[in-house]
């Protein structure tokens, strides 16, 4: 059994003729160095970023909204001190704004500029790259230097244009008819994001490492909130990270996230709380929580009306 | 690279994990053993997340591969180390650990906890582990007033925050609780034989429970999933809506059009749809039986409402009733909804057993203004009668006013017509399909919601 897997691992395309230098020595090294350029990851995003680089694949990324997963390809560009080269999807993208489209109004001045040649010149000529104006994906696999590529929002983005890009994460290669196939000489590392809004095809979904960030456990939160707000004590920092983990536990519509955590330390440092009491918290509560239901449960739950 | 041992345990992982219904192919599998030659076997956190990044595909998954790891990598072998501790020395030092909210610690006590107290027979083969008996016997919930003092004791009473602390020790100990069974499995699995127990005793993923067989616990798992659903099927309704919206050819218009190009049909105009909503009536069998599946479905049509201009929901048991306006306040509680309905609206009469021909009956006759030319109708039962008179001639007369009518059923399809069960008669008269359990709901409805 080891065997065969053993001779499927070295005939695969990509893995052994692919002979860049790794990223990262070892998940903690993915650790610290992104802890250093201020992302605080939880050794599942530190194994996952690890694997992505190691075995060359795209990595997915999942979860609820606010909880860094764009923050994580940015990071991981900065590490790499890689250009990020980034892709927003949305409804209606397309391959002219995701992959690469001809520059029409060039290539009739080339025309008309050039009067006295056979058409079969102007042909092969309005078909050569000075015409070609390329979009994210293509971006990305062209030129030497290491990049980033963040396709932000895949779920947004129609079906066809998943098949678009499975070539592109596949063999990190796209296909102009005119010039042929363009392949990479160097492999970005991708990045998808999703919100899980519509379910993405099994295909992308095979080509990719999956990665869920969900919420970070209370510790790696309080780390998180002393890291980007500074100005917070320790003890009201641990606070702030209780009650969130309480509302999580609650039933609400929209739980709050990484990000309104740190927007409820910013707004407690804004009011000049020292401590959480019941009005500071009512108050405020209203950051935390964005539909009126939930603040009226929470505030059932928390007592906050006892007062 | 890998050792052989691990190679084949890796691929029996994932047959395991594909008699859940997962799909892995050997490419999955291939780049799983990657990972573990990159990762090595000295971390066995970091293989978990290696191995769930390179196999999974969605995050309800997790809830299959983490019982299915524990299983196949397990934390170690055989009894823990030392002399089995007494009952009361091993709650105090339980109540230290959920005080001092200590992982690693309760991982260790669950193993003692096991051990010392979840042994069950004494013959070499009868003999088992049972997570039920250990925690039985050591009662880990009334260790709560204990924990909450000597908290308080440490940090002090005082302070907003306090009033979190019970919360926050009942969830340390459903930790422990769930630690006390993973190792009550891996002790089993010692003795069984490990691909069996993958398959039974773990349970499956929660959009595969059956409605009907469905536990408290797993309802309650399900109720968290009534929002992303919703968002799905709003986006794929959507989706519909556009491509209906296409349209065809408005002939009369583009001959019209190509009398200013000499008859030659150049822009060809296409009909115009009406933009229009439609509306949706739901009649719900609450009762024991099927309530589950009803609770559920209603919950999602509620999340649902703004795709609709009107959405009616209807309750019944043996006499039916309107509950829409309770519907509306649920949003905020789903849990108290089916008690909530029991408890406001008429449902039954002389007796509590459901009766379909009275309460579909009493709907044709009372609340039949309800239904409409635009109106699309969702039964939702099991059709069983209790071997009362099915009141075919009320159905027929709901069909004939309605748009469309379905029937959806969480009996299995094999089950239609024995027994007191009306649904071959119903099935003559409406569309019914066969919904057990919310994967299949989520499939009908994104089919057959009207757009």
């Amino acid at each position: 059994m080891t065997e065969a897997l053993n001779k499927r691992l070295d005939s695969r395309p990509g893995i052994a003729a692919h002979q860049e230098a790794p990223l990262f020595t070892s998940v903690d090294d993915v650790s610290a160095r992104l802890a250093a350029t201020g992302y605080l990851a939880s050794p599942a995003v530190a194994t996952t970023v690890f694997l992505a680089d190691r075995l060359g694949k795209p990595l997915l990324v999942e979860g609820p909204a606010g909880v860094g997963k764009t923050e994580l390809a940015k990071a991981v560009a900065e590490v790499a001190q890689a250009r990020l080269v980034r892709l927003q999807c949305y409804e209606g993208v397309d391959e002219s704004r995701a992959l690469y489209e001809w520059n029409h109004a060039k290539q009739l001045l080339r025309i008309s500029a050039g009067r006295d040649e056979t058409w079969d010149e102007t042909r092969t000529d309005i078909f050569s790259e000075e015409f070609l104006l390329t979009r994210p994906l293509l971006t990305a696999i062209r030129g030497d230097d290491p990049k980033v590529l963040l396709i932000d929002e895949t779920d947004k983005a129609d079906v066809e244009v998943e098949g678009l890009l499975l070539e592109v994460l596949s063999d990190f290669q796209v296909t102009v008819p005119e010039l042929g196939t363009i392949a990479a000489t160097r492999r970005p590392f991708v990045v998808l994001t999703s919100n899980a809004s519509r379910e993405l095809s099994e295909a992308l979904r095979r080509r990719c490492l999956f990665l869920h960030i969900g919420f970070p456990d209370e510790e790696l939160e309080r780390r998180i909130v002393r890291l980007k707000v500074p100005e917070l004590d320790e003890a009201l920092a641990a606070s702030v990270v209780r009650v969130v983990g309480a509302l999580r536990a609650m039933d609400l519509r929209k739980v709050p996230s990484v990000a309104e955590t740190i927007d409820w330390a910013r707004t407690l440092i804004a009011l000049g709380a020292d401590t959480l009491d019941e009005t500071v918290v009512r108050d405020s509560l209203g950051v935390l929580l964005k539909h009126h239901d939930d603040v009226l449960k929470a505030t059932a739950k928390l007592d906050l009306d006892a007062v | 690279m890998t050792a052989p041992g691990v190679a084949e345990r890796l691929t029996s992982l994932v047959g395991a994990l594909r008699a859940h219904g997962m799909r892995i192919g050997t490419g999955e599998t291939v780049d799983a053993a990657q990972a573990v030659a990159a990762l090595g076997l000295a971390d066995r956190e970091l293989l978990r997340e290696g191995l769930a990044a390179t196999l999974l595909h969605g995050p309800a998954q997790r809830l299959v591969f983490d019982p299915v790891f524990d299983l196949y990598f397990p934390r170690g072998i055989g009894a823990p180390d030392g002399e089995p501790a007494g009952r009361d020395d091993l709650r105090d030092r339980l109540a230290a650990a959920l005080a001092a909210d200590d992982r690693a610690l309760l991982g260790r006590l669950a193993a003692e906890a096991v051990d010392g107290f979840g042994g069950y027979g004494n013959s070499p083969e009868g003999q088992g582990w049972s997570s039920y008996q250990a925690l039985e016997r050591l009662r880990p919930q009334t260790l709560l007033a204990r924990v909450r003092e000597s908290v308080r004791a440490r940090d002090g009473a005082s302070g907003f925050t306090d009033r979190l602390l019970e919360d926050e020790i009942r969830r340390r100990i459903e930790v422990f609780r769930s630690m006390v069974a993973v190792e009550a499995r891996r002790r089993v699995a010692e003795r069984r034989d490990r691909d069996e127990l993958a398959r039974r005793a773990v349970a499956t993923t929660p959009d595969r429970v059956d409605f009907l067989y469905a536990g408290k616990l797993q309802l309650a798992e399900l109720r968290r999933t009534v929002q992303p659903l919703a968002r799905k099927l709003a986006t794929r309704l959507a989706a519909r809506r556009r491509r209906a919206a296409r349209g065809s050819i408005d002939l009369r218009r583009t001959l019209r059009g190509s009398l200013s190009t000499g008859g030659v049909p150049m822009k060809p105009v296409l009909r115009r749809r009406r933009p229009f909503r439609p509306e949706l009536v739901l009649l719900c069998d609450v009762s024991g039986s099927v309530s589950g599946f009803s609770d559920f479905t209603m919950l999602l049509v509620q999340a649902l409402h703004d795709q609709f201009s009107k959405v009616r929901v209807f309750a019944f048991v043996n006499r039916i009733d309107e509950v829409t306006g309770l519907m509306e306040h649920g949003a905020a509680d789903p849990e108290g909804l089916g008690a909530r309905i029991r408890a406001e609206a008429t449902l039954t009469g002389w007796h509590g057993s459901s009766d379909y021909g009275v309460a579909l009956g009493e709907f044709a006759e009372r609340h039949g203004d309800a239904v409409g030319p635009r109106t699309t109708l969702f039964v939702l039962g099991d059709a069983r009668t209790n071997m009362s008179d099915p009141n075919l001639a009320a159905v027929r007369r709901i069909t004939e006013r309605a748009r469309r009518v379905y029937w959806l059923n969480p009996e299995p399809r094999a089950q239609w017509g024995t027994g007191d069960s009306a649904a071959p008669d119903y099935a003559e008269l409406v569309d019914m399909y066969e919904c057990r359990n919310a994967r299949q709901l989520g499939a009908l409805i994104s089919r057959l919601l009207p757009v």
